[in-house]
């Protein structure tokens, strides 16, 4: 095809046209930062979540001074209730253990940097049917009026149950995930409207040549050609931009923490290739969105 | 193609090519009525056979650009059918309006030449946009730049080059692909009486090539010098269609029409009658 042809005449275009078409570029790019810090952040909590809530277990934490006695007669009551197929006892010293070898990397020096090992030591109460878990919880600790749960046996300092710690997980993002999601919107938006105003600038600039090309006849779509060009080459330039930002980001704070904090690197994420081909993808797809919009309005050939 | 006989006998007697029974150009109780409400053409019917040359005379806003345009398709008749080489427009679907352009030259009074393009590019530039391939772009533009008178001028920008050179260049552009059928709207509106000959003789050089011309004016002089068939609206009414008129029929110039014939090296043969 007249490939050629086209990308000239864009490139004449946004050469002329080079204040708002950055305009467009700048908006595009903040755009692609945001959803780009975003999609980690949302796989990252839901992915946690998700994890927590599929161990369907009861964690019975401890008192610190929980004597030997009550443990014995606590550990009888556990194996009394309905619904619990075994109790399992877990010392602190097991329990650190245990997290070191789900996450190597954060726990290698063991509890050295807290100073001392923080877990308490747990009974961990295996449920017969997972779907009743709640009755087990509500049984060892039955919740006030207020909705604070208070434990019915001596000894008992805790009682989680992983789907708490989910729901808490996901109210302590919830949040955060809303505004990015409200402020990621409003960018899209932002960004259609500045690719469509840049483009309408460009038709403008080129009324002349439109003319031309009307009246000797080139066909509708190759009048748009170079204009849909024009946006989506705005759209891309904005997109790899803030992938070179999130790149180096990436490169100098996130790498370099995420040897250190587990937070960082445990949770299961999308990875940065795909991410970047996403990014890419929803620059392209904007800016074409703001394309057709000006080339239905202003370009009716 | 459908046969209405409407044989034109002035132009049968003239050119083996124009016994084509068709007309080239065909408008059959043609009415424009714009948004505002202005009535700019009122039931006008009129045939233009193949190889006709045509004037369009009238005052301004008697209709003579909407004709022009409504032959374009760059607006739709209220009521009427246009045919163009017995096609009617009104059955030419949107994204076919670009290949019917392809077939109609057209040439306006404020030339539409891109400023920022050379002569030979604002050419080029028209044919590139219809997909023509870089070769046999190379090969008309110059060709049709020698036709005009131009061929010296190749590289010169529009500003650079004065009315009636502006005026060339686009009938270059009009006519770089030969077509069937050449519009003209004022094409001689900003030149000077001498300038405007050079024009009409090129554009009498295009009909003697077999296109039918249509010239939209009111360059009295031009149309009582060449005695052409004459079309004269008024008010969106067409009232007058002469064979080898005269801007106003009360005049008597035809002794300088000839003289002015033989000056152009036309020729008595010109025109039969």
């Amino acid at each position: 095809m007249q490939l050629g042809f086209f990308l000239k005449e864009a490139l004449r275009g946004l050469s002329r046209n080079s204040a708002p078409a950055l305009a467009a570029l700048l908006t595009v790019m903040l755009t692609a930062l945001v959803l780009g810090v975003f999609i980690p952040i949302q796989q990252a909590t839901t992915g946690t979540a998700n994890e927590v809530r599929n161990r369907v277990v009861v964690d019975v934490y401890l008192k610190g001074e929980a004597t030997p006695g009550e443990r014995k007669e606590l550990r009888g009551a556990l194996e009394d209730t309905t619904n619990v197929k075994s109790v399992d006892f877990i010392s602190k010293a097991e329990g650190l253990e245990q997290a070191r070898r789900k996450n190597p990397r954060a726990f290698k020096d063991g509890a050295a940097l807290l100073g001392k090992n923080p877990l308490p030591d747990t009974y961990r109460v295996i449920p017969e049917d997972p779907g009743k878990v709640g009755a087990i919880v509500d049984r060892l600790a039955p919740k006030e009026a207020d909705g604070v749960r208070v434990p019915s046996l001596a000894g008992i300092d805790e009682v989680r149950n992983k789907e708490e710690d989910t729901e808490k997980i996901l109210s302590a993002t919830g949040l955060v995930k809303i505004l990015t999601a409200g402020l990621a919107a409003l960018l899209l938006f932002a960004s259609v409207a500045l690719v469509a105003n840049t483009l309408r600038l460009s038709i403008f600039a080129r009324r002349r040549e439109v003319e031309v090309m009307k009246l000797v006849g080139a066909t509708n779509w190759f009048i748009r050609w170079p204009f849909v060009i024009e946006g989506v080459f705005v759209g891309f330039m904005g997109g790899v931009l803030a992938v070179l930002l999130l790149t180096i980001a990436k490169e100098t704070f996130i790498d370099p923490l995420a040897d250190r904090f587990a937070l960082l690197a445990a949770p299961e994420t999308i990875d940065f290739p795909l991410l970047v081909i996403v990014l890419l993808l929803a620059c392209v797809a904007v800016s074409a969105a703001g394309s057709a919009l000006t080339l239905r309005r202003f370009l009716r050939v | 193609m459908p046969s209405t006989r409407t044989r034109k006998a002035h132009a049968a007697t003239r050119r083996p090519q124009a016994t084509r029974a068709t007309p080239v150009v065909e408008m059959r109780e043609v009415t424009k009525v714009y948004d505002s409400g202005t009535v700019a053409l009122e039931r006008a019917s009129l045939k233009i056979g193949r190889g006709e040359f045509v004037f369009l005379v009238g005052p301004t806003g008697c209709g003579k650009s909407t004709c022009i345009r409504l032959l374009l398709k760059e607006l739709e008749a209220s009521a009427g059918d246009i045919l163009i080489a017995g096609k009617k427009l009104g059955d030419i679907s949107r994204d076919r309006v670009p290949y019917l352009r392809r077939n109609i030259g057209v040439v306006f009074q404020d030339y539409k030449l891109l400023p920022n393009r050379t002569v030979y590019d604002n050419v080029a530039y028209s044919l590139q946009v219809i997909g023509e391939s870089r070769q046999e772009i190379r090969r008309k533009v110059p060709d049709i730049l020698r036709l005009v008178g131009l061929s010296t001028k190749l590289h010169s920008y529009p500003d650079e080059l004065s009315g009636g050179e502006q005026q060339r260049v686009s009938m270059a552009r009009a006519f770089v692909n030969h077509p069937p059928l050449l519009l003209a709207d004022e094409p001689t509106g900003n030149l000077d009486p001498e300038t405007s000959i050079g024009i009409m003789q090129l554009i009498y050089r295009i009909n003697r090539t077999g296109t039918t011309v249509v010239v939209a004016t009111h360059d009295s002089e031009m149309v009582d010098k060449m005695r052409r068939r004459v079309i004269e609206l008024r008010e969106g009414h067409i009232i007058r269609d002469e064979l080898s008129g005269l801007y106003r029929p009360d005049e008597s110039t035809t002794e300088f029409a000839v003289r002015l014939r033989g000056e152009m090296g036309v020729g008595p043969e010109g025109h039969p009658n």
